[in-house]
């Protein structure tokens, strides 16, 4: 199957390497998806309309059954929108086919390959040479905080480890933009809260455009510059809400007035 | 008694076996032969309906000195190889072909599972009719009997691929090709092996009942051949060389599957944080 993610709509032109771009990387038209079924099948998303601006952490929220996995698949190239259309901007440089990176609730780590090898895959998979490819794999596993698991083999890590390693392998090949829906939340609250500060970092770090689904109202409002909520069955934009809390944010700030507000407004939407 | 007062008992004798294995298999085998040449003693049979164990090692060890052993088992040994091979192969490639496409199973699984209610031994004179004595009868032998597992294990093993790793592989923009190498392949070995493991076994009667229904050289016309001449002896030393052929061949399969799935079988590391 052909993805439906190449049409470069938003900015006419790359802008020269380097300078920073005021306008969106990726822009969703009137997309709705329709799983065929008896009768009229069933709606998933309906008339999403959005953008993503670069480097923005983007948050999804919404009941259970809303469409969110069915978006994250749809902007990740797995399922075909049945009506509107996903467009990213024209990357810098070469016109190559923009990337994305993937985390899902698994890990969905390869059995067989280590810790390393599973970093390295997608960059395999590129064509880069071995030799790169483990050095940038090795980058990886210090920026995820897991030197000495190198050689490890998946059954031998922990949930939260083994999510660890779903997220470098996503951010290795450099994605244009990066999908995680709900990647911790199979984990634990703790390691859940830990993970959560661990991606803040890994972001600014690496400095990418983030679309996030997640259960967590606080999460949300800790991690992202703005909220997207879907309502039930079919999921329809319901409310496109910007988080203007100051950054560096801390579970502290869970207990001030503007975070309350913005919760309330975000669990009154959610249906 | 309740079983749970069985337990400690049981796991202790697995706990000797673990520690004193390959002592106490010696053990088992030196009564069983002691048990073997008591038996043929006291009921004073003679060496043409039971040798004794002593026979038997005298007659093998004869055999082996003036080449005839080694030669026939060369033979069939040789035959056993081909036809696992080229069992192996087919199977594989039809195996992976039956797993893609639903149209190609419906079409030849009527025959394929029709084959299955053959019995080899009754094809086996067809075969040696067909393609004369040689050895290239029998290795068709083995290849067919070797054939059916393989490919359902090929088949079963290539279905159970995991649906989340093939969306992973999809989002990472995997060619056809990259997807067979770096998931299929991989996530199908452990059953494939499984049936491998058994083709190498099957391989072997494969390549006897071949010889028994018409052939010059190999094990089972040796054996054909002292039977007719009540040296039975000689009959008991060439079944235990297709019992050691049957179980090295099975040991070397274990070995590849060692080999090939580390990341199931290598000791746990000291348990990380
Ligand atoms: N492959 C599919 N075929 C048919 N229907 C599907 C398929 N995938 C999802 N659906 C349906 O589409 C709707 C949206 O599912 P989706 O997984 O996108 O919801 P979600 O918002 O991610 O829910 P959750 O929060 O529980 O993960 C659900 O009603 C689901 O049953
Ligand atoms: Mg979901």
């Amino acid at each position: 199957m052909k993805a439906a993610l190449d049409l470069p709509v938003c900015c006419d032109e790359a802008p020269p390497a380097g300078s920073p771009r005021d306008c969106a990387v990726l822009k969703v038209n009137h997309l709705s998806l329709t799983f065929p079924g008896e009768r009229e099948g069933l709606r998933a998303v309906e008339d999403l309309t959005f953008e993503l601006r670069e480097q923005e952490f983007v948050c999804v929220l919404g009941p259970s059954g809303s469409g969110k996995s069915t978006l994250v698949r749809v902007l990740a190239g797995l399922l075909r929108p049945t009506s509107g259309s996903v467009h990213f901007a024209p990357l810098r440089g070469e016109g190559r086919p923009p990337r994305v990176g993937v985390v899902f609730q698994q890990a969905n780590l390869m059995p067989w390959r280590t810790v390393v090898e599973n970093i390295t895959l997608p960059l395999e998979l590129q064509g880069v040479p071995l030799e790169a490819a483990r050095q940038q794999a090795a980058e990886m596993v210090e920026l995820i905080g897991l030197q000495g698991f190198e050689d490890t083999w998946p059954r031998d890590l922990s949930g939260g480890m083994a999510q660890r390693v779903a997220l470098a392998r996503a951010l290795v090949q450099d994605p244009d933009l990066l999908l995680l829906d709900e990647p911790f939340g199979a984990l634990d609250a703790l390691t859940r809260e830990r993970m959560g500060g661990e991606l803040l970092r890994l972001w600014q770090a690496r400095q990418k455009t983030v679309l996030m689904v997640t259960h967590s109202i606080s999460e949300a409002l800790l991690l992202s510059d703005r909220v997207l909520v879907l309502t039930a069955r079919p999921g329809r934009l319901a409310l496109d809400l910007t988080v203007n809390l100051p950054r560096p944010r801390d579970e502290e700030m869970r207990y001030t007035a503007p975070f309350g507000e913005l919760a309330r407004r975000l669990r009154a939407a959610i249906v | 008694m309740k079983p749970a007062a069985l337990e400690p008992l049981t796991l202790n004798a697995v706990r000797l076996l673990r520690r004193h294995g390959h002592w106490l298999l010696l053990v088992s085998l030196l009564a069983a032969l002691a048990a073997w040449q008591i038996l043929v003693t006291l009921a004073k049979l003679p060496a043409f309906i039971l040798p004794s164990p002593v026979q038997v090692a005298a007659r093998f060890w004869a055999a082996l000195t003036d080449g005839s052993l080694l030669r026939h088992t060369f033979y069939t040994l040789s035959e056993v190889i081909a036809g696992l091979l080229a069992g192996s192969l087919l199977a594989t490639l039809l195996g992976y072909g039956l797993a893609r496409s639903h149209t190609l199973e419906r079409l030849l699984s009527p025959y394929l599972v029709a084959s299955q209610a053959i019995p080899i031994v009754a094809v086996a004179p067809l075969l040696v009719i067909w393609f004369g004595p040689g050895m290239f009868s029998k290795v068709l032998i083995c290849a067919l009997i070797v054939f059916f597992p393989v490919l359902v294990n090929t088949v079963v093993g290539l279905r159970a691929v995991p649906d989340n790793l093939r969306d992973l592989m999809r989002a990472m923009r995997a060619t056809r090709l990259q997807t067979l190498r770096h998931l299929e392949i991989p996530a199908a070995l452990p059953v494939f092996l499984g049936g491998l493991r058994i083709g190498a076994t099957l391989s072997v009667i494969g390549a006897v009942v071949g010889e028994f229904v018409g052939s010059d050289r190999g094990l089972g016309f040796l054996i054909n051949v002292a039977r007719g001449q009540y040296d039975t002896a000689l009959v008991f030393a060439a079944i235990f060389t297709l019992i050691v052929l049957a179980l090295a061949l099975y040991g070397l399969v274990i070995l590849l599957e060692l080999r090939l799935l580390r990341y199931q079988h290598a000791p746990r590391p000291e348990a990380p944080r």
